[in-house]
């Protein structure tokens, strides 16, 4: 524990002020997140009324379905925060993966006559070759041409989604989940709770791995490429085999995301295939703070909160009453998503983690 | 024959609008080395700038096609002068910028002009049609082709002709010399945005003659070809970008033509893998 923290959180680098203050605050760093936790788990038997924040009440399946969503947005954020933050590498097309879950669940199932447990086994094969074979072509080129490869891979994605080949994909329409393969548990709007578990459930096993992998001796070597590549093959480490095993594991991950997605939101749909959804990613961990223990959770769920809320309030009172130019832009939530990631990347370095770090070390 | 000069010359024509976007980024990459994802903005602000003095001015099609090229070059000074400048020794986050810049301002188009295509005012010469060797060619094929060359000249003049230009390509060669030789590069950055955001938004005007409308996304799904072009034909190298460029556009054109929608753009992912392995560093073999 004492050694992550060294390797993710600056504030530990700070020479050691009195010994039990660290402490306090160590015990406080694993309490919180299990605090929270408990309190997520809990929340849809909560009927609290939230006028202002969500579409209902806590445990309406209005609310249920977007806290859902940010969470699930929150897991997928964490999977691309162990390629941008961890390992360093800039990829612009994440959302391939997370298409890849949705659509091959779907598509086996609601097309192919697979049973459900089938077709998620198809799903985790295609989600572990597909990004190996993808991955080992992509990571032959560093930097910004790699950021460049892997938004041209999700760019033929998203053709390949739109042009709906032998009506597979369901073209622009997207594509429903077959209703009777859905089981019965999560079938419905009064199970809408056990969607919100499920995304829950995601939230926890990719936040899981991934602080047990950055901890592992993968993850240091991974710190280290992000850090020095150049170092790290000088000292007869292969970078590139390193940066293959982030990527198949982010991108697996963010394809079991996206069979969660698919259960979430009853169907697949091409949005998930736009240039905007895959440049997304890299708002939500920028937002929140790439390569810290929380800061890509907290930027998903902002943005993943933000991107469906702003739409109502585009259309609220507060903003009606305001002069047309500004109305405008205000209801588009990307155009609000972009102007506060600008803002964010110029006045806090660091992200919103950044943030609370800078107020803890001010505090003392 | 008629139907392989028709596929040629549209295939020329879409590699010149590629071109037109790509060769500007190519050298903002070479020479300041920033991924400029706003430069799909620029050819945005380029055809809505030129609808907007076409309908609401009411001006002929080419003052309202300088208007969005000024525009466009206009936007590409602003974004280099405020928004990129601060941020040379940081270049990811200059990188994180433009693309919060592209999506907001993908955005803020949508909300003045609308989320729908509105139709390009084209000049009607262009609706007409020549015949070549048998083909039938719309004659904006020829427009794009015809302006595609005139800009790859001026280019080429500018950079080797003219005393910035050396300068410009002497930083992309080795910019901390440049700058250690005591000539100030930052002017340069900014002449190299300008420019590139001049044929950008003269893409853009192409691109509306080309598809008859203009809507908010359509920037950004030309800027990824371009990106394509870009990385085919060597960063930094605007020779490199204009013979990529006629790669891409013909091998998409003829895959679309004899496989099926959707396989072009794929087979042109598929042309860009082979270069990448077969050189990492592009055809004109610079590494980036």
């Amino acid at each position: 524990m004492t050694k992550s923290a060294v390797l993710t959180s600056p504030a530990q680098t700070d020479p050691p002020a009195a010994a039990p203050a660290p402490r306090r605050r160590q015990l406080l760093r694993r309490a919180l997140p299990l605090a929270l936790l408990v309190v997520l788990a809990i929340l849809p038997y909560s009927t609290l009324d939230l006028p202002a924040l969500l579409p209902g009440p806590v445990n309406s399946p209005g609310s249920l379905q977007l806290l859902g969503v940010c969470l699930v947005f929150a897991g997928l954020a964490a999977t691309y925060d162990l390629l941008f933050g961890h390992t360093g590498l800039l990829s612009f097309g994440h959302a391939l993966y997370v298409v890849l879950g949705s659509y091959t669940v779907n598509i086996a199932v609601t097309k192919g006559g697979f049973g459900l447990p089938a077709a998620l086994a198809l799903t985790v094969l295609v989600g572990l070759v597909v990004p190996a074979l993808l991955g080992a072509l992509a990571l032959r080129v560093r930097g910004i041409a790699f950021a460049m490869v892997t938004l041209a891979m999700a760019q033929v994605a998203a053709i390949a989604v739109a042009s709906d080949p032998g009506r597979l994909t369901g073209g622009e329409e997207g594509l429903s989940l077959l209703p009777s393969a859905i089981p019965d548990f999560l079938a419905g709007i009064d199970n809408t709770a056990h969607l919100y578990w499920l995304a829950l459930a995601y939230l926890v096993l990719v936040a899981g791995a991934i602080g047990w992998l950055v901890d592992s001796e993968p993850g240091r070597v991974w710190a280290a490429i992000r850090e020095n590549e150049q170092r790290v093959a000088v000292l007869g480490l292969q970078p590139y085999r390193f940066q293959l095993l982030a990527f198949v594991i982010a991108s697996f991950l963010a394809a079991l995301g996206g069979m969660v997605h698919l259960f979430l939101m009853g169907g697949s749909s091409p949005q998930i295939t736009t240039s905007s959804f895959t440049l997304g990613f890299l708002l939500m961990v920028v937002l929140g703070g790439a390569g810290t223990r929380w800061g890509a959770v907290v930027g998903g769920i902002l943005y993943a909160y933000l991107d469906h809320r702003l739409g109502a309030l585009g259309t609220s009172e507060a903003v009606a009453g305001l002069p047309g130019f500004l109305r405008a832009p205000l209801s588009e939530p990307l155009f609000v998503l972009g102007a506060l990631f600008i803002a964010v990347v110029y006045f806090l370095p660091g992200g919103l983690s950044g943030l609370s770090t800078r107020i803890r070390g001010d505090g003392r | 024959m008629s139907t392989l000069v028709l596929l040629s010359l549209t295939g020329l024509g879409l590699g010149a609008l590629y071109f037109l976007v790509a060769s500007g980024l190519s050298l903002i990459f070479g020479l300041a080395d920033v991924l400029n994802f706003a430069h799909g903005l620029f050819l945005s602000v380029g055809a809505y700038g030129t609808w907007w003095a076409a309908d609401r001015l009411g001006l002929g099609f080419v003052p309202a096609a300088a208007v969005g090229v000024g525009l466009g070059a206009l936007a590409a000074v602003l974004v280099e002068l405020l928004l990129i400048r601060p941020l040379y020794a940081r270049p990811i986050d200059q990188v994180l910028v433009t693309v919060g810049l592209s999506l907001a301002g993908v955005a803020l188009l949508q909300a003045g002009f609308g989320a729908d295509p509105v139709t390009f005012p084209k000049p009607a010469w262009t609706e007409e049609t020549t015949t070549v060797l048998g083909a039938t060619v719309p004659n904006d094929r020829f427009l794009l082709i015809g302006v595609a060359l005139a800009v790859l000249a001026l280019l080429q003049l500018f950079l080797h002709r003219t005393r910035f230009g050396l300068i410009v390509r002497a930083g992309v060669e080795d910019r901390a010399m440049v700058t250690a030789l005591g000539i100030n590069v930052r002017i340069a950055f900014t002449v190299v945005f300008a420019i590139g955001g001049a044929a950008a938004a003269l893409g853009g005007v192409l691109a509306g003659v080309y598809y008859g409308d203009v809507s908010p996304g359509q920037g950004t799904s030309l800027l990824i070809f371009a990106f394509i072009v870009v990385v085919i034909g060597g960063m930094g190298s605007v020779a490199g970008s204009a013979l990529a460029a006629v790669v891409v556009g013909l091998v998409q054109q003829f895959t679309s033509y004899y496989a099926a929608a959707g396989v072009g753009e794929a087979s042109v992912v598929l042309v860009l893998a082979m270069v990448l392995l077969a050189r990492p560093g592009g055809l004109t073999g610079r590494t980036a």
